[in-house]
């Protein structure tokens, strides 16, 4: 699918991935997770967007080891492994669950062009600057 | 499918990936790079260690160009290349070293 | 006495909402899977749970808080967190269980 998309443009177009839903009341996130890395792992430029339930994916501390399902809230730090360097995060979404930035995951990405240099991937945006970067994007998935 | 070591069966999938990690062990790596052929060395070790350990961390096992960099960071740049790579996993880096470090195939491989 | 259970997160779906709204005075409400979400201090939500926390006994589930990094200082005012044992204890001691989903 992308391939031929990316190569028809002659250059690499910007995948978002909008996540609206709770980690672990469904499959939708763990599967969102993992067809942006497969997007990512070929070469895909890939920018994950975390808005409604889909904040809590971010949470930190998420431990499922007392409810049997897989815990891969550790797989988001693999994020910046396959590249990807930006993830957006509703300010009007946090608020409303009576989330910070402090409560998410401190996910980094290391700079390959400035020493490896680790720098945070998660940016707060409002409404209004998600709905402009979501109108910029090539193509917008959602999960 | 099934493989066997000392007398005991392990359950795989249709293409040998081990169907439980916790079945894993040292003996049953080496039976199945065996199958394949593949004498395992230490290099063939550093490499199916350091996919243990990044399953361990982040619950995926990485993608051959994510595995090819990190490789690269801790063993440094002659290890961090495909050619490297491929040499002693002939069958594709991520692919084939996953399956003997016990693990899933990789995400992003298809 | 009559127990409610809520599995659905009340910032995607109605089911506390309707559960908190529909369960009479003194009964029992269990918050179950994405329910939990219902507990967390802060929240839109906070309000009216804590409101119906005077009237009648709000629980949430511990592995499922912990399954989703909710901090357990961080609830809602008057809500008790139960484990499986408590949860069974919970509904063998109700009447009938109504769930909400």
């Amino acid at each position: 699918m992308s391939e031929e998309a990316n190569q028809s443009s002659g250059q690499v177009k910007q995948f978002l991935y909008v996540n609206r839903r709770a980690p672990h009341g469904s499959n939708y996130a763990q599967e969102g997770l993992e067809v942006a890395l497969i997007g990512a792992a070929f070469e895909q430029d890939v920018v994950m967007a975390y808005v409604d339930d889909g904040v809590f994916q971010l949470k930190s501390q998420q431990d499922t080891s007392d409810i049997g399902t897989k815990n891969f809230g550790a797989t988001y730090g693999a994020l910046g492994d396959y590249d990807v360097q930006t993830i957006y995060v509703e300010k009007e979404s946090l608020e409303m669950r009576g989330l910070t930035e402090d409560d998410l995951m401190p996910l980094v990405y290391e700079d390959e062009d400035d020493d490896w240099e680790e720098k945070p991937m998660i940016n707060i945006v409002s409404a209004c600057q998600l709905a402009e970067i979501i109108d910029q994007s090539d193509v917008v998935l959602n999960f | 499918m099934a493989i066997e070591v000392n007398g005991q069966s392990f359950e795989t999938d249709e293409e040998g990936y081990l169907a439980n990690l916790s079945d894993w062990n040292l003996e049953l790596a080496g039976a199945m790079a065996k199958e394949d052929g593949c004498d395992l060395t230490d290099n063939h070790w550093e490499v199916v260690n350091f996919l243990r350990e990044y399953y361990d961390e982040y619950q995926i096992a990485p993608a051959v160009r994510v595995l090819t960099k990190a490789i690269g960071k801790r063993l440094g740049k002659e290890k961090g290349n495909s050619k490297y790579l491929y040499e002693l996993f002939p069958y594709g880096p991520a692919k084939q070293a996953c399956k003997y470090a016990g693990l899933p195939k990789p995400t992003g491989c298809v | 006495m009559m127990l409610h259970t809520v599995n659905k997160s009340p910032f995607e779906k109605d089911s506390l909402k309707s559960c908190l709204r529909l369960s009479k005075e003194k009964s029992s409400i269990l918050m179950i899977e994405d329910g939990v979400y219902g507990a967390i201090r802060g929240a839109s939500t906070e309000r009216s749970v804590a409101e119906a926390a005077k009237t009648r006994s709000i629980y949430a589930l511990g592995p499922d808080l912990k399954a989703r990094g909710i901090d357990l200082e961080k609830l809602v005012d008057g809500i008790t967190v139960v484990d499986y044992d408590g949860f069974v204890k919970l509904a063998v001691e109700s009447s009938k269980v109504q769930s909400w989903m």
